[in-house]
């Protein structure tokens, strides 16, 4: 779906991509994971164009993106940041509607896309009329789902969507999420730091350091043949409540 | 959407039908504009000649207190007045300056060549004087000019226009070699005030000044033959022989007809008993002349609306259009940052330019009246709402900006949808700062004839007349808490709803 060819970035000093190539399956979610500063975020904001690589091309389909074809390719595209990045003038309808509204669709089309919508985000309806400051921050998120969504993209980009919301929205709107990316069998990148979130959403795991890729696999993959030792450290740092309770108790 | 659409409509329409048809005459008859200097006297004469211009059948505008000599003669060159009074020694020792014309016929000579006609003297010779407080002056011993050089301590306050003039200070000082060191330029009503308080001793003055007695002032002797006659005389182009015949006749007829103790009892009567020129000038008509003129007694009501619309008149244009032409400016400040630097900039400087200075330098480029005073206003008008625009757009978040770019929307459709829209609270802040600059500003525009509050302020000063000071500054301080207050009232409808919420807890 999505062709990363030899890709670099540099940001100042910065090397924050170093000659990325990577393939996007169509049909599956990819999960890019690593620390903070390891280039995932980057990879994103390069295929949606909101930056330009410096060096290496970026191809959708079999379209190379430039600034000349990305708005119309931006189309096809969804994209969640973790603030949602909601329009705080705009209702959740605004915020939804707005991109159907500019392309001339008719209320009627717009009515039924967003009955879809709430119904595959389980968003109550009433909430619609409601201004972002007016919505909790999970249901802030399922809104920016459907915004993405509106026009039925082909491809979903989420950049740790879930990163700003306490642990309980947040497995259930993991739960929620999940099911919608199988409902829908669209091509998903999402980016995150917690390893567990990686494993439960991605059917390929892409672990990035320094703007590198250093492996790429299951989470069985990465756990068991790990590339080297960083692998490992990274997958450890995260432990879950019950191991810490298991070596508590030895 | 569609309220943006309507009040941009709204602005231009205020600006094309206030710019293009300013206060329609549809009439036959011919519009006469006089002038008339700021000092009481020649409101008065302006006042004559307006109301023998009204008898003669024809429309007169007169533009009252319009400044110094050189605004005034400047706008009778140009054609924006036809007619004012003015005084044959004023004429060749400041206008014709340096080109030695003494006698009348040089000077009607001299003026000829310019398209200008002269009458002949009305028959008082206002002759500039020094005077000083009567026990002042006994005290020292002071009869005459020159008696002045014993006394070099002795503190001087003159008229901005005498200290420059080609017979006015510095001249006076070399004829009669006065050693006096401190002197200092005042506004001429205000001096008076100091000799009252004592912070001067000497000022200058006109010898047919009704507060020569008030002020008991003892008028200095030109022992040394200083100042020229200073015979009132009526300017009007040499067109207007052609225009309007009649009028010319009929400004004759007071040719040798105000004799010096008359003009003092006119100013008398307009500065001490407070009645309007306009009624002094009739009464003088009927007296002297026994031609009887209708006199429009304004009321104190029907003055205020005049001059309220006027007010508004200069407000609403230069507002209207400040606003048009900021926003689009602060928007490619913020777009462009290198032309942002260059658009912030001049717009910056402009604000530091007093805005006395300002709407002088408009003189040459745009005369007087109404344009050079919008102009003006318009141009100090422009900083509050390009700053607020550029700072508003400037300090959208990035992720809101961003996620406007992802969804993707053309440029043109993110600055209309999502940017302006978030920062239309900024942009109405600004928009208020300038209306209430605007609207304060707006009172100096009487000073180059645009009328307004700033008229009765002016002619408050003239006559030292609190009550009319205020009568201006109330209503525009006034004013401007009124449209302060409309625009705040506008935020309902210009802000969006969601920006005025505040976070649920």
């Amino acid at each position: 779906m999505i062709r990363i060819q030899d890709v670099s970035k540099i940001f100042g000093q910065t090397r924050a991509l170093q000659s990325i190539d990577l393939t996007i399956p169509a049909g599956l979610t990819t999960v890019l994971i690593g620390q903070s500063g390891c280039g995932k975020s980057t990879i994103l904001r390069l295929i949606i164009g909101l930056l330009q690589a410096d060096s290496g091309s970026i191809y959708f389909e079999e379209t190379k993106i430039t600034p000349e074809v990305v708005i119309s390719l931006r189309r096809r595209m969804g994209y969640v940041i973790q603030e949602g990045g909601l329009f705080p003038h705009l209702t959740a309808y605004g915020n939804i509607a707005m991109m159907a509204h500019y392309l001339g669709w008719n209320n009627e089309r717009i009515r039924k896309r967003l009955n879809e919508l709430t119904e595959l985000t389980s968003f109550p309806s009433d909430g619609l009329d409601r201004f972002p400051v007016q919505l909790s921050g999970g249901q802030q998120q399922r809104v920016s789902l459907m915004r993405a969504l509106m026009l039925d993209p082909d491809v979903l980009l989420l950049d740790e969507p879930l990163g700003a919301l306490d642990p309980m929205i947040r497995a259930d709107l993991q739960v929620d999420l999940k099911r919608i990316f199988q409902a829908l069998g669209k091509t998903v990148v999402l980016v995150t730091h917690d390893i567990a979130e990686a494993g439960f959403f991605g059917n390929v795991i892409t672990l990035l350091r320094d703007g590198k890729i250093l492996q790429k696999g299951t989470l069985e993959d990465l756990v068991q043949s790990p590339a080297d030792s960083f692998v490992t450290r990274f997958i450890n740092a995260q432990r879950s409540p019950l191991e810490v309770m298991r070596k508590d108790f030895k | 959407m569609k309220t943006y659409l309507f009040v941009i409509h709204m602005f231009v329409c205020n600006i094309i039908i206030a710019y293009f048809f300013p206060l329609a005459v549809y009439s036959s008859t011919l519009e006469i504009k006089i002038g008339s200097k700021k000092f009481t006297e020649s409101v008065i004469l302006g006042e004559i000649a307006t109301h023998l211009v009204k008898s003669a059948g024809e429309q007169p505008i007169h533009l009252r207190e319009l400044g110094g000599t050189r605004v005034l003669w400047n706008a009778l060159l140009k054609g924006e007045i036809d007619i004012y009074p003015e005084y044959t020694g004023t004429i060749s020792e400041e206008i014709l300056a340096g080109e030695g014309v003494r006698s009348d016929e040089e000077i009607r000579q001299a003026l000829m060549k310019r398209g200008i006609k002269m009458t002949n003297a009305l028959g008082f010779n206002n002759t500039y004087a020094i005077g000083m407080k009567g026990e002042v002056a006994e005290k020292l011993k002071i009869q005459k000019i020159s008696d002045l050089r014993l006394h070099p301590d002795l503190k001087f306050g003159f008229g901005n226009e005498f200290m420059d003039r080609g017979d006015g200070w510095p001249i006076l000082r070399r004829h009669y070699n006065l050693p006096q060191q401190n002197v200092r330029g005042l506004d001429h009503d205000l001096a008076y005030r100091g000799l009252e308080k004592g912070t001067i001793q000497a000022i200058d003055i006109y010898s047919t000044d009704a507060k020569i007695r008030y002020y008991n002032l003892r008028l200095l002797e030109d022992d040394l033959n200083h100042f020229p006659a200073y015979n009132a005389v009526i300017l009007y182009r040499s067109d207007l022989e052609e225009r309007a015949p009649h009028v010319v006749t009929v400004l004759k007829k007071i040719e040798s007809k105000i004799p010096e103790s008359e003009m003092v009892k006119m100013n008398s009567r307009a500065n001490m008993e407070m009645v309007p020129e306009n009624r002094i000038a009739a009464d003088f008509l009927s007296e002297g002349l026994s031609l009887e003129t209708e006199s429009y007694e304004e009321t104190a009501i029907s003055r205020l609306l005049r001059h309220t619309r006027e007010h508004l008149y200069l407000v609403a244009i230069s507002l209207s259009a400040a606003i048009l032409i900021s926003i689009p400016l602060g928007i490619v400040s913020a777009k462009r940052p290198k032309s942002g630097q260059i658009i912030l900039g001049i717009v910056g400087v402009i604000q530091t330019i007093p805005s006395l200075a300002l709407l002088v330098f408009m003189i040459p480029l745009l005369g007087i009246g109404g344009p050079p005073a919008i102009t003006a206003l318009f141009l100090y008008s422009l900083l509050p709402i390009v700053r607020n625009t550029y700072t508003g757009l400037h300090d959208i978040r990035p992720h809101i900006r961003e996620s406007a770019e992802a969804l993707g929307l053309p440029p043109g459709a993110r600055l209309r949808l999502v940017e302006l829209p978030m920062v239309s609270r900024s942009i109405l802040a600004g928009i208020k700062t300038s209306a209430v600059i605007n609207i304060g500003t707006a009172t100096l525009g009487a000073l180059i004839g645009a009328g307004g509050y700033g008229q009765l302020i002016l002619t408050g000063i003239r006559l030292d007349n609190i009550s009319l000071i205020l009568q201006g500054a109330v209503p525009a301080a006034a004013l401007a808490l009124i449209v302060q207050g409309s625009f705040e009232a506008l935020e309902r409808f210009f802000v969006p709803k969601g920006l005025r919420l505040k976070p649920a807890a």
